[in-house]
Parts: structure tokens; sequence; C-alpha cells
């Protein structure tokens, strides 16, 4: 019986309400991976397959064209394709690359030590999770232009070292790190720096592959906002070459499609990566009261 | 004192960045909401016109908070229910194929624009695949104009903000899932619990409850905070602004109207909003199971 091996019979179960549970998750699951599956099956289609009537779900003579064709498109413009990719590969990674070691260095004392002050920054921290960025984007760009990032990587790249989700789970990780092994490690004559790197990065990697992926994901999808720092072409991002794909209408559908399928494996990718342990992470990510 | 010098010194890197980029912009928005700002000319005080205006004259931020609430109010429960629903359901399968079944239903959330695909879905012209559906079928004879008709615009930019919520509040819970000791249930079921809704109220909820009020905190930020999926798929501005939220319409006065006093009232009252709800749900989230 298949459905005892997926479904073990357990304390307080009946057999009815699991299958007829089973069947909810699975239609919803369809429900959500039909747009993926469409996406994904587009970005191989040939074009007479794309603009077929009735359209069809799956394709049937995959190819790379519309690969070739996105390469081809920017070659017209003076910023070839690869350049838009080589900056959101560039901001992705040296975006999170920063803020995985800035935040898990500032979440080691919140988590670790007792100083004047820790309550109140870690309040703040848990405040800025309920309001979205939208609500700092204006001021924001004033900050920018004082500080002089306006139309420079930085001003893509700095506030992402300061994203507070990445701290938050990074310090409920670090909490449960026993605290004899630190002071262990205090007695032996370590450095709060030395063991900071030495002991606490170490054991908290599910939390940095985590946050890694957080920022990686969120980095890489550089929505419109970051957009209005930008000026110069060539130090735009992927989702801007997007964006004018879009605008190009029908007639890039393929194109439209291929880009779709590169903007959206990577982040699934990396999820598949570190799955296990984000949910690792995930388990201490609760809030006390 | 010693060590407070190295803890400090270890936190400042990041908060020199966050108070920079999160706190201030917070205060600055608060000052300038009183002002009239330009960029241009320095800011002027006009005390509390500006939210008098955003009130009282302006009929299309009134439409924008209609609809933001209506989202806040469709979206927000229902993601948060189904965040919790599905992680429930997946619980009790094995290991492999609830990897499997979290990472589909977690990848529209992390897979950026790819939420696009929506709109070749629900293109007007009978090319899009829900017209041609239809229409293949025989249920409607002319292709509807999904994204320019108000009629449809706000439950599609729901349904698709839906698809895109199964996101980090998703897999707190399925974590929180993992965690809760087993031998609970067990004496659970000695005290006299019968059926798995029992369990579910008076075991799994309250032994999870931090997790549930992460992923309130995070679910309930996102609902207020549509926008990129509204003005993607229905325009900016939308027809009749029938898919116009408070922050499109942040957007509108700040990036393409330079009025930056208003737009700073606008994120202010947004801010507002989404603090006190945030609030409130806490405050409710730690009564479950008591």
């Amino acid at each position: 019986m298949i459905l005892r091996w997926l479904l073990p019979k357990r304390l307080n179960r009946s057999i009815s309400v699991d299958i007829l549970l089973f069947l909810m998750i699975g239609s919803v699951a369809a429900f959500m991976a039909l747009p993926l599956v469409f996406a994904i099956s587009n970005a191989f289609k040939p074009m007479d397959e794309i603009f077929v009537f009735p359209p069809r779900f799956f394709v049937r003579n995959p190819t790379l064209d519309n690969f070739f064709d996105l390469l081809h498109l920017f070659n017209d413009s003076w910023i070839p394709f690869s350049r838009y990719m080589f900056n959101t590969v560039f901001v992705a990674v040296v975006g999170t690359a920063g803020h995985v070691i800035l935040a898990s260095a500032a979440a080691y004392p919140l988590a670790k030590h007792h100083f004047p002050g820790k309550q109140l920054l870690f309040s703040m921290v848990v405040l800025s999770l309920m309001f979205s960025p939208h609500v700092t984007a204006i001021p924001n760009y004033m900050t920018m232009s004082w500080v002089g990032l306006i139309d420079n990587y930085g001003a893509l790249i700095l506030p992402a070292f300061g994203f507070s989700l990445g701290l938050y789970l990074m310090k409920q990780f670090m909490d449960q790190i026993p605290d004899v092994l630190l002071e262990a490690a205090k007695i032996d004559g370590a450095t709060e720096y030395r063991i900071f790197w030495t002991i606490v990065m170490p054991m908290v990697k599910p939390a940095w592959l985590t946050l890694i992926l957080f920022s990686f994901q969120r980095l890489w999808a550089a929505n419109a906002g970051a957009q209005t720092f930008i000026y110069s072409e060539q130090l735009k991002t992927m989702d801007y070459a997007f964006s004018q794909i879009v605008q190009g209408g029908i007639a890039r559908t393929g194109v439209f499609a291929a880009v779709t399928f590169l903007m959206m494996m990577v982040p699934i990718g990396v999820f598949i990566l570190t799955q296990s342990n984000v949910m690792q992470t995930m388990s201490t990510s609760g809030m006390k009261d | 004192m010693k060590l407070s010098k190295h803890s400090y010194i270890l936190l400042a890197p990041f908060f020199i960045i966050f108070f920079l980029f999160t706190v201030l912009p917070v205060m600055m928005s608060l000052a300038l909401s009183f002002t009239n700002f330009n960029m241009l000319e320095f800011p002027r005080w006009t005390g509390w016109d500006n939210y008098v205006r955003l009130f009282v004259k302006d009929d299309v931020f009134l439409i924008a908070l209609k609809n933001t609430f209506l989202f806040a109010a469709i979206t927000g429960p229902i993601s948060y229910l189904a965040c919790f629903i599905f992680a429930w359901l997946i619980n009790e399968l094995p290991p492999k194929i609830r990897a499997f079944i979290t990472l589909i239903l977690y990848a529209p959330s992390i897979a950026g624009s790819a939420f696009m695909i929506w709109q070749i879905m629900f293109n007007g012209d009978s090319y899009g695949y829900f017209n041609a559906f239809l229409m293949k079928w025989g249920f409607i004879t002319e292709p509807i104009l999904w994204l320019q008709d108000p009629k449809y615009m706000l439950g599609i930019v729901m349904i698709v903000q839906l698809w895109l919520s199964l996101g980090t509040a998703f897999l707190a819970f399925i974590a929180g899932l993992q965690g809760i000791d087993q031998t609970l249930f067990e004496a659970g079921a000695m005290d006299g619990i019968r059926n798995r809704w029992q369990e579910l109220w008076f075991i799994t909820l309250p032994s999870m409850r931090p997790q549930l009020m992460f992923g309130a905190v995070i679910q309930l930020t996102t609902s207020f905070a549509v926008a990129e999926v509204s003005i993607s798929l229905t325009g900016f501005p939308s027809t009749d602004y029938a898919a116009h939220t408070i922050v499109t319409h942040l957007m509108d006065f700040g990036t393409i109207r330079f009025e930056m006093g208003y737009a700073s009232a606008i994120a202010t009252v947004l801010f507002g909003l989404m603090i006190g709800m945030n609030l409130v749900t806490q405050r409710l989230l730690k009564k479950v199971g008591e």
C-alpha cells in the first residue's frame, strides 16, 4: 500500500481524513507549481509553439533559441546582456558576503554578552521587521545622495548589509549555543574576536547558510526600488533589463521566458542546496514573549 | 566593562548601517511629513497640512487605503492560515517527500519576477492562457480584459499575492512543527485527546507559539506592502485606481511628482499602520491555547 507508506499509521489519525487532506495538498501543490512549469516550459519553446492557439502546456521541440535571442537582443544596444548579469551577480555576491559577516558579528554579542542597551537594540531590530522597506525609500534616497552613493554599486550593496531579518535569525540561532563552551575558551585565553570567528561561526553554519539564501534571493530579484538609485546604464542590474524586455511587448515573449527562467532558477537552486540547513535555522526563529 | 568594549566593536558595523538606512529614514520621514519639500528648495514647515490633505482632499488616497485594507484583510489571514495549514499537513509525510513539497510550495516566493508569468496567463487577448482555456471550452466567446477591467483586477492581484505568500513564515512553521516534543502527543492521548483537531488546538498550536508570532509579523507586513505585483500586472496607475495601494500612492508622489513632504506623510501613515497592526496581532497571539 503506497498510501500507508506515505502516511504511516499514527496516534489520533483516521485514514479517510488523511486521504482527504492529502488530496488537498495535491491540488494546492498543482496550483503553485503550474505557473512555474509554464515559465520553465516557455523558456524552451520555439517561436511557433509560443504563439500556437490554443496555447500548449508543455514544450514539444525544446530549443535554446530564446537564450541565444536574449544575447543577440542586447547586441544592438551598447550594453550587452552579460553586463546586466554581471552587475546582478556582483551586487548579490558582495552584498550577501558583507551581510553575513556583519550580521553574525552583531548577533554574537546580542546573543551572548551582557551590556547596556542590548534589549533596546534588539527591540529595534524586531520592530524593523514590522514595516516594509517602502517606508524608508524616500529618505534613503536623500541619505544616499549625502553619502555620495547615488549611481554607485554601493547604493545597492550597503543597505543590504544592514538587512535586519538576517540579524534576527542569526541571533535567535546563536542563543542556543551553550555558554559553558564560550566560558571554556575564555579561560584558555581566547579573545572575543577569536571566540566569535573560530568557535561560534563554525557552530552556526546552518544560520549563515540561511542568511545567504535570504540575502542572495533579495538582491537577485532586486526590485524596482533599487532602480531609482542607479542612472548609468552599465551599472544597472538584470531586473532592469527584464523590465525593458517586458515593455518590448508580445514579440519578446520568447526572450521574456528565457530571462524569467534565469531569474527564478538561481534562487531556487540556492534553496535546494541549503534547504536542510534553512529548516534547522527556522526552528529557532520564534519570537519569545 | 572591558567586555562591553568588544561587544560594541562587534555590533558597530552592522548597526551603523542599520541606523543609517533604517532608523534614520523613519525619523526623517516623520519630520518631513510636516513640511512641503520638493528636493530643490529647503523644506518649509506646514504643520498638519499634508495629513489633512491626505484624509480630506485626496480621493485617490482613500481608494488606496481601502484597497490596502482589503488586501490586508483578505490575503493577510488567508496566507497566514495557508502557511500554517500546509506546514501542518506536510509535517507527517516522510522526510524526502516533505522536502520536495516544501520546495514546490516555497519556490514561487523566491522566484523573483517569475510572477510575471501570470501576466501571460491573464493576458487580455485570446492568447492569454485563461482566455484561451475558457474560449476553448465555450465558457466565453470574447476574450476578457482581466488586467484592465476593474471588476477583476483586485481579485487577480490577490490570487498572485497568495501564490507568492508561502514564504519565510511557511518555513518557520514547518521547522516549528518538526521541533515539537513527540512525547507531548502521547501524554495528550493519555489525557483524553481523541482526534487530530483536539491535538492541534491543545498541543500543537501552544507548542509553536513563538513561530506563530514570528510568522504573523512576516505575513502581516507583506500583506500591507502590496505594490510590485499590482504595478507589474495592472499597470501604474491601474485603471480607475482599482488596484492602487498605499505603497503605489507613495511611489506616485515620491518618485514621479517629487512632492517629498506629502510622500513622507503617506510613508508615515503606512509605518503607523504596519506597526500598529503588528502589535495588536502579537497581543492576540499571546492568547493562543491559554
